[in-house]
């Protein structure tokens, strides 16, 4: 994603915000992105945005997915008339296998929005989460979950 | 016609992010310890608030109204696990420790094996 497409970006998004959509806004809202861009010049380096387009949306849509049955999920444990039966809370070392820290940060708001799991801890060594289960029943499978699912598709979406 | 659509559309929308909000609140009040209330919190809380705010951004029928909800959204998604993960954090490190119907709690043997070592 080349600087001047996302300025454009940022200039709608200021425009959106701000609810006006006329010219002398989103010249504004380009210079305000334009300055966010210069500042933050070295952090951003990302070839081949495009080509990424498709594996980032299906990561969305992946997510949604699990956001909407996970929010199912916790609604269903809170219904349940004997709660202490339907829950098996447990605190479980998730093995890591990204390491930058966008792909840290990102998998670990994904698994706390998605069902049953919620991330509490890094170790320092960013070799394992520690994630807090719901319901656990199974730990093996818990962390084949994550590892195939979200932690597959970040690594894709990064590479 | 169109209207008429988008409009029973945000009505159904509304009602159910009322219902994922209600439902996180019953949540926080019946789950036995600090984490699986987060639970409840952060993730029907989130769906509820997010619902609400689409329902608006589809009644109000103004593009710089529905852009500033959709935002809302986003960074109510990206911000409510960060809070979630902060408050369970600090209170597991603050030496609040979880429900005893936990059945496994890998961080205490690694917190237990730092201060051993």
């Amino acid at each position: 994603m080349n600087s001047a497409f996302l300025v454009i970006i940022l200039a709608l998004g200021w425009a959106g915000i701000t609810g006006n959509f006329s010219g002398l806004n989103l010249l504004f809202g380009g210079l305000v992105g334009g300055v966010a861009i210069l500042i933050l010049r070295y952090s951003i380096h990302q070839q081949g945005a495009l080509r990424k387009t498709a594996k980032i949306l299906s990561l969305a849509a992946l997510f949604f997915y699990e956001l909407m049955a996970s929010a199912i999920k916790v609604a269903v444990v809170v219904m349940h008339p004997n709660l202490k039966s339907a829950l098996k809370p447990a605190i479980v070392a998730v093995p890591l296998t990204v390491k930058s820290d966008a792909e840290i940060t990102l998998l670990a708001n994904m698994i706390t929005l998605t069902p049953g799991t919620l991330t509490v801890d890094i170790a320092e060594d960013r070799s394992v989460l520690y994630v807090h289960a719901l319901a656990m029943d199974n730990d093996t499978a818990l962390i084949a979950d994550i590892d195939n699912g979200f932690e597959a598709r970040i690594r894709e979406v990064f590479k | 016609m169109i209207a008429d659509i988008v409009l029973c559309l945000g009505g159904v929308l509304l009602i159910l992010g009322a219902i994922f909000t209600l439902l996180a609140a019953i949540g926080v009040i019946r789950l036995p310890d600090l984490y699986t209330r987060m639970h409840a919190a952060s993730k029907a809380g989130a769906v509820g608030g997010g619902l609400v705010l689409v329902a608006v951004a589809l009644i109000s029928m103004d593009v710089a109204v529905s852009v500033r909800a959709l935002i809302g959204v986003l960074f109510l998604l990206l911000t409510t696990p960060v809070a979630a993960h902060l408050l369970a954090r600090a209170s597991y490190l603050a030496g609040y420790r979880a429900d005893q119907s936990t059945v496994r709690d890998d961080l205490k043997t690694r917190l237990e094996q730092n201060s051993g070592s």
